[in-house]
């Protein structure tokens, strides 16, 4: 699906409060192009309780149920269960949560959901970090990037969240990123078509949160790819399939960049060049994308289920 | 009119059943379980048209219990002692968003040490989380109370969530015969939900979003007009439902002998079936006392507790709580209704802690306390505790 071709509705309404260059924005708009007006949204705490912006008023010309910050999930649980006892089974009933509510505080409840097979779209928009209360670090923050409650460096490696999820063996689980709205497009449309529990995780590079100019949510996000720091890849009834740039990445036909190239340019790993290289910290980093790409060859493969 | 005899376990999931909730969520505690498990059958088996969400904990219990409210249905949960409190941050949730649900709460001690009988400590760690709190003193109360309830959180003028209290194993783990009115009668009573708003595509609205300080307060202020209307209403019910079925446990409280009385308990629960027995005792004897039981402690019945009060030698609160620092909640709520209004003594006693059995023997101790003039109106007086094996 071109751009061009997606339909021009805006579900996420113009005026609503997010922050210029952002990408659970331009992510929102995608998903609800291709989810339409026939879709319950329930919200944790996170940046889009502030963007939908505040009572009386709303940005979404969907209803959305707004409900505690570890309660995505198990909310589109009681939603589904209430509307099909309505025979509204036909409404699509999507989660959506920063990566905060989905690989910490959320986590039990989506495992829950996961588990008892809840038909519903459980959407991460991750921005690898805490950004609604002010960049504190969160269990997807990538190892050596600095946060408020990380200063110097988180010295953890990011949790694999999609191999999680892949462990409830569910129908649908995929990665994506706002730099690639067709990509997000065909997967959101791909799990509105399938039943039971549906999964996607979006990168979302978050200007103030990561340090970069606001004009370059796009170029950062396409440079996560293409560097190799982010995947984009769907887990469809257990078979592993690369999309866009990784399929090339994956397959060898392009190298792996330097993780250099990715981080160089945001102000979070700037302690890894300055007042002098890191050249420990960034060689770490390096080669944990190195070890994330031998897994991703080896599940594509069939020598190894967990992702 | 069926009359079966069951526990006050076996006897909510019947009366769930009768309700016919759409959605249940729920999660497994002692001595809360035979509810789930029972409604869990009813679904398995038809009985009941509902759908059941087996959630992972009781924080998802309440708020799948919340979201599926919203669509507009009706729903129940059940939990007890640990299991309220993993959810109190939903409890205050579904207050707040107004949405009618129905909640059994078995009484249960908070640990540590695990301790898994009654106290109302539980219950009364939520007294102001906005929800209403009815507290039962049999099977049959049990039974009315959860239909009744229904009907009053669901009324356009209250659209508050209740829940409904009885002591573990005292009630929850013992079989009593209870008169069940037929499926047509509680329908006829209880018409099927009409929400004043709810998730449906069809009208897109946001809930629950961003309130700022100009908004803010007139919600609280609502929600306080909606329990006034409560207190209003659930009299009436009680009324209703005595014309209907002939079956009465008193309004916001229960009056018992209470004609003469210089001198009455104040209790809640169970404690408040044994006073009976102790009250008969009494007045046998020749003492003037009565027994008021608090059945509706949220919204508090303060007109009942001064109309009570009045022309009495004293009032005795007897508490199966604590709110450590201070004293008995039932006793600092009906000395505050009196300030100002009544110069009647109120005495305070905790009895009962951790399940420690109360029987009449000791409620007629502690009512001889006042009847004797021995009762002290400047501190909570711990009844039956074992000095030597307190530290202090």
């Amino acid at each position: 699906m071109a751009i061009k071709d997606m339909p021009r509705e805006e579900l996420l309404l113009p005026g609503n409060a997010a922050c210029p260059g952002c990408p659970a924005s331009v992510a929102l708009r995608v998903i609800l192009k291709a989810l339409g007006e026939n879709t319950v949204l329930t919200i944790p705490a996170c940046c889009t309780a502030v963007i939908q912006s505040l009572y009386p008023k709303t940005s979404f010309k969907i209803p959305v149920l707004n409900m505690a910050f570890e309660t995505a999930a198990v909310s589109a649980s009681g939603i589904k269960a209430g509307l099909r006892m309505q025979g509204k089974d036909d409404v699509n009933v999507v989660a959506w949560a920063g990566d905060g509510g989905t690989y910490d505080i959320g986590l039990q409840a989506l495992s829950g959901a996961l588990e008892r097979g809840t038909d519903f779209i459980y959407i991460c928009y991750n921005n690898e970090m805490y950004s609604n209360t002010g960049v504190q670090r969160s269990g997807a923050t990538p190892y050596g990037a600095s946060t408020t409650t990380s200063w110097s460096g988180k010295t953890e490696h990011r949790k694999d969240l999609m191999g999680i999820v892949r462990a409830h063996n569910i129908p649908y689980a995929a990665t994506a990123c706002v730099a690639y709205p067709e990509d997000l497009y065909n997967k959101v449309k791909k799990a509105m078509s399938m039943r039971g529990p549906k999964f996607i995780e979006i990168l979302a590079p978050c200007p103030p949160g990561w340090h970069f100019d606001m004009s370059k949510t796009i170029e950062v996000g396409r440079n996560a790819v293409q560097a190799g720091a982010w995947a984009l890849y769907e887990v469809e009834n257990g078979k592993t399939t690369f999309n866009g740039p990784s399929k090339a990445i994956l397959e060898k036909k392009v190298p792996l960049k330097p993780i250099e190239d990715w981080i160089r340019d945001q102000g979070r790993f700037k302690q890894l060049f300055k007042p002098k290289r890191d050249e420990a910290r960034i060689a770490e980093l390096q080669a944990q994308m190195e070890r994330d790409w031998d897994k991703y060859r080896r599940i594509v493969a069939g020598e190894c289920a967990e992702l | 009119m069926e009359t079966i005899i069951n526990t006050a376990n076996g006897i909510a999931a019947k009366a769930v059943q009768m309700a016919r909730p759409k959605v249940v969520a729920a999660y497994p505690i002692t001595p809360q379980t035979v509810v789930v498990e029972a409604i869990a059958k009813h679904v398995e088996t038809g009985e009941l048209d509902a759908e059941f969400i087996c959630v992972e904990s009781e924080h998802s219990a309440m708020a799948a219990t919340i979201a599926a409210s919203a669509t507009g249905v009706r729903t129940f949960t059940a939990t007890s002692s640990h299991g309220l409190l993993l959810m109190h941050e939903m409890v205050h949730w579904a207050a707040l968003a107004r949405l009618p649900v129905v909640m059994v709460n078995v009484n249960r001690t908070v640990g540590p040490g695990w301790n898994i009988w009654a106290d109302n400590n539980d219950s009364m760690s939520q007294r102001d989380t906005g929800w209403m709190q009815v507290h039962c003193a049999s099977n049959q109360e049990v039974f009315d109370s959860i239909i009744q309830a229904y009907k009053l959180a669901e009324d356009g003028r209250v659209q508050l969530p209740i829940m409904v209290n009885y002591d573990g194993f005292i009630l929850s783990h013992t079989s009593m015969p209870v008169d069940i009115p037929s499926q047509a009668e509680i329908d006829a009573f209880l018409p099927e939900r009409v929400p004043c708003w709810s998730i449906d595509p069809k009208n897109p609205v946001s809930h629950g979003n961003l309130v700022p300080p100009e908004y803010y307060m007139e919600h609280r202020a609502s929600m306080q007009n909606a329990h006034m209307a409560a207190k209003e209403l659930f009299p009436k019910l009680a009324n209703e439902w005595k014309e209907k079925f002939g079956i009465y446990h008193g309004g916001l409280i229960e009056d018992y002998k209470l004609d003469g009385a210089e001198y009455v308990i104040v209790t809640l629960g169970t404690l408040g079936a044994e006073a009976k027995v102790s009250v008969d005792e009494l007045r046998k004897a020749g003492h003037k006392v009565g027994l008021a039981r608090i059945r509706m402690f949220r919204p508090f019945p303060a007109e009942e507790i001064l109309r009570i009060a009045k022309g009495r030698k004293s009032l005795v609160v007897i508490d199966r709580n604590i709110s450590p620092g201070y004293e008995g909640v039932t006793f600092t709520e009906t000395k505050s209704v009196l300030y100002g209004n009544s110069n009647v003594p109120v005495y305070g006693y905790i009895a009962g802690l951790g399940g420690r059995d109360v029987t009449y023997k000791h409620i007629i101790d502690i009512a001889m306390e006042a009847v004797n003039g021995k009762a002290s109106p400047d501190v909570t007086k711990w009844w039956g505790l074992k000095e030597n094996e307190v530290i202090s």
